[in-house]
């Protein structure tokens, strides 16, 4: 782990040193990674649905992440995080006995989980991660629940075991064709909708905005409510900064506190979409300046 | 010491603060006020009357014993003088920095009524700051009760909340949703107000007391209030979360990219330090024509942080200087900012636009901003507010080129703590119906609450006083002195 930097030079207050401590970790790829992290009090409230932000130290930004999972008695909070930027480049260098230096949590609405009867439940990349507490959930609550889950390639899919063991039936598919089914999730999806018409009364859908945009535009002509989940720039997570707002048909709404679950037919996506984008050229800037550090780092 | 006359006292002249040049701070995020030397603070001190009734303390919403402070000051027993100024107020580097004494205490200053006030707040500046280089003095604390109470929000009302009923010997646990303590001292004012290493300071005093800090902690989420008074024993709760809930206005264009709340704005710039972006992760972006609308305290600290940040990254990039308005649809006379901000904000070339509001946001095609048609007003008669309401001219529309608008339109507060507290009645403007106003006793049994929760966004010295009033009906209530109001 680096735990300084050349030109580490700050005060750090008593408040930013209280370890998160990671207690299992695994990497699923290059760029995915899964932490097992020890906030027993944030375990015990956790829901599927619900988010936590972390800060991997004293200078860093508030990351939002859905709970991949949680253990009650073991008190911890699962995340799973794609290597996308500086922060979760950083935090991809953690290990076990590491830790974050804030967790905060649990934050926004949980999932409205009931006996629907059939639902399908498509996880995208990371999204597989967050859309499992939720696959689980449903079929907790007695539904049949077909999950479709996809990457871009073989490598960014992971997670299908536990996917299978809380679904009816499960499809696997990327882009590229290494693994499962060649194409995108929504293909699978489409079919689904035509052989069970009338059939599947909800679709939670959760992957990259671009995903859920065309799972919403997929579902949207047989009339299914769709449910996204949406992962938008964001700093407290608690409704203060409304930095996190999405257009909805009916007005504007802070995804912190009046999500992050939205019905995906009455999301702006191209705003959406236009407003991650906003800090493009920092975050390019923030990467380029953290790979130099490390390969100092590693010299030295 | 030499002893003053009364009319010797009255003849020497207030000192000014010394300041930051203006040309040179807009380029920095020093602090723009730099205290008064030991010199100027002891000629200072000599002009105070000593009265036997003060007046000057009855504007003190803390009720800080001022005059006796001043001449401990002046005797030289800066010692006393802390411990007077710590008596009452437990955050005196934050207040000397932050607090409007023109409209307080100095405004009651008998020297006041015929020439200028005794420099109150910057004399308690002094005094704390002495006290914070020698490493601070922890004030007394009586022996334990045994009574545990829980404070929600770690900003002015419940710091000061949590002082006083720990100095009464209860053990007081302080519950902060984000990473730093502080509130809107840390996320809000910036640096070259208020820096941040004195809030943790003065923080890190209370904590001494035996006051416990507890960051990362959303109540309404990780625990409710039901919980706090349960299963987590504490007998009594103070809710002192403020008001941060932003305000936007219902205007076309308010999501386009470059439009964003004070809020955001400042917590990217003062608790992220996005000024020191890349060196800390989070960032800030500044537009090249930035529009702030709204011209209170909140609207002047957000136009001064673009206002440096601009100046900054032409310093490093070359380039123009930013150009930074404020967008008000009142008159000069109607701001509600401290005239000391205004003064400064424009010393340092912030550009004011009265009797202007936008009307809609223009974006371009990738969803950024690029304009603001604005309508002119003009003053009517007195509104609710007493002030004169302002109404649009016809037909005066005209548009400006912004690439960033910064809305500092009040705030409100957040519902979140409400979420499973039976009987905490909120008003229709989502502040925390209190059953005593005298006390911030609420209409839930053992919960009192204060501050900007309760009044709406307003002063950080009024919170304190509400947190303070607060502390005192609590400890009342712990001693059984006070029936319990169910």
């Amino acid at each position: 782990m680096l735990t300084y930097l050349p030109s580490r030079r700050s005060s750090i207050t008593r408040w930013e040193v209280q370890v998160y401590e990671i207690i299992e970790k695994q990497v699923f790829s290059d760029v995915t990674k899964m932490v097992v992290v020890r906030a027993p009090e944030v375990a015990h409230k956790a829901k599927a649905g619900e988010f936590v932000i972390v800060r991997v130290d004293e200078r860093g930004e508030r990351i939002p992440l859905t709970i991949a999972d949680f253990d009650r008695e073991q008190g911890t909070v699962t995340l799973i995080f794609q290597e996308v930027g500086k922060s979760t480049m950083q935090m991809g260098m953690l290990e076990v006995g590491d830790g974050f230096a804030n967790l905060v949590g649990p934050l926004g609405h949980a999932t409205e989980v009931e006996n629907l009867g059939t639902v399908a439940c498509v996880g995208g990349g990371v999204g597989i991660a967050p859309i499992y507490p939720i696959a689980r959930a449903l079929k907790e609550a007695g539904n049949y629940v077909i999950s479709i889950i996809g990457a871009r390639t073989q490598s960014l899919l992971f997670w299908e075991d536990k996917m299978r063991a809380v679904s009816d039936e499960l499809v696997a598919c990327t882009d590229d064709g290494s693994y499962g089914r060649h194409g995108l999730v929504t293909a699978p999806l489409k079919e689904v909708l035509e052989a069970r018409s009338g059939e599947i009364q909800r679709v939670w859908a959760i992957g990259p905005a671009i995903m859920m945009k065309f799972v919403a535009r997929t579902t949207e002509p047989y009339g299914v409510k769709t449910i996204v989940s949406l992962n938008t720039i964001m700093i407290d997570g608690t409704g203060m900064c409304g930095g996190c707002r999405v257009q909805l048909k009916a007005g504007a709404q802070f995804v912190c506190v009046d999500g992050p679950e939205f019905d995906g037919h009455l999301v702006d996506w191209d705003l959406l979409l236009a407003r991650q984008s906003f800090y493009r050229v920092e975050e390019q800037e923030a990467v380029e300046r953290w790979q130099q550090l490390v390969r100092l780092e590693n010299v030295a | 010491m030499a002893e003053f006359t009364i009319k010797e006292r009255r003849q020497i002249p207030r000192h000014a603060m010394p300041t930051q040049d203006p040309l040179e701070r807009r380029t920095n995020f020093g602090e723009v006020a730099l205290g008064y030397s030991e010199s100027e603070a002891l000629e200072e001190a000599n002009r105070c009357l000593a009265c036997r009734r003060p007046t000057c303390v009855t504007g003190c919403p803390v009720g800080v014993d001022i005059p006796d402070f001043i001449v401990a000051l002046r005797e030289g027993d800066l010692d006393r003088s802390v411990r007077i100024l710590k008596g009452k107020n437990s955050l005196p580097a934050i207040c000397g920095r932050v607090c409007p004494q023109e409209t307080q205490c100095e405004v009651q200053c008998v020297l006041a009524k015929k020439g200028e006030p005794v420099a109150i707040g910057r004399l308690e500046r002094y005094v704390a700051d002495w006290d914070l280089q020698r490493g601070a003095e922890t004030p007394q604390v009586a022996p334990t009760t045994g009574n545990k109470v829980a404070i929600i929000g770690a900003g002015p009302a419940g710091l000061t909340c949590a002082a006083d009923l720990a100095r009464l010997g209860h053990k007081v646990t302080v519950f902060e949703a984000l990473h730093n303590p502080g509130g809107v001292l840390v996320y809000g004012i910036p640096e070259f107000r208020l820096p941040k290493d004195k809030v943790y300071a003065e923080v890190g005093c209370l904590e001494c007391m035996g006051v416990e800090v507890v960051t990362d902690v959303v109540i309404g989420k990780l625990f409710t209030i039901d919980e706090l008074l349960t299963e987590r024993g504490y007998d009594a709760v103070f809710i002192g979360s403020g008001a941060g809930l932003p305000t936007f206005m219902r205007i076309p264009g308010i999501n386009y990219n470059g439009v964003l709340s004070a809020n955001e704005f400042l917590t990217r710039v003062n608790l992220m330090k996005g000024y020191q972006f890349p060196e800390y992760d989070t960032p800030v972006k500044i537009g090249r024509r930035v529009a702030v609308v709204g011209a209170g305290n909140v609207a002047m600290d957000s136009a001064r942080c673009a206002l440096r940040l601009g100046w900054r990254r032409a310093k490093l990039e070359g380039g123009q200087p930013p150009d930074v308005h404020i967008v008000y649809r009142r008159s000069a006379a109607e701001v509600p900012a401290r005239a000391e901000e205004v003064h400064h904000a424009r010393e340092e070339g912030v550009i004011f636009d009265f009797l202007t509001n936008p009307v809609e946001i223009y974006g371009d095609d990738k969803g950024n901003v690029r304009g603001m048609r604005c309508i002119r007003m003009e003053l009517g008669d007195p509104d609710a507010s007493g002030r004169r309401s302002p109404i649009p001219i016809e037909n005066s529309e005209f548009d400006m080129e912004v690439d960033q608008v910064i809305m500092a339109l009040g705030t409100s507060p957040n519902p979140l703590v409400f979420r499973n507290a039976a009987g905490l009645e909120r008003t229709r403007h989502g502040t925390v119906r209190v059953a005593d106003a005298e006390t911030g006793l609420t209409t839930k049994a053992h919960v009192w609450a204060g501050g900007d929760v309760v009044t709406g966004a307003a002063t950080v010295i009024s919170a304190m006083g509400a947190g303070k009033a607060a502390a005192a009906d609590i400890d009342r209530y712990l001693k059984g002195e006070k029936a319990e109001a169910e």
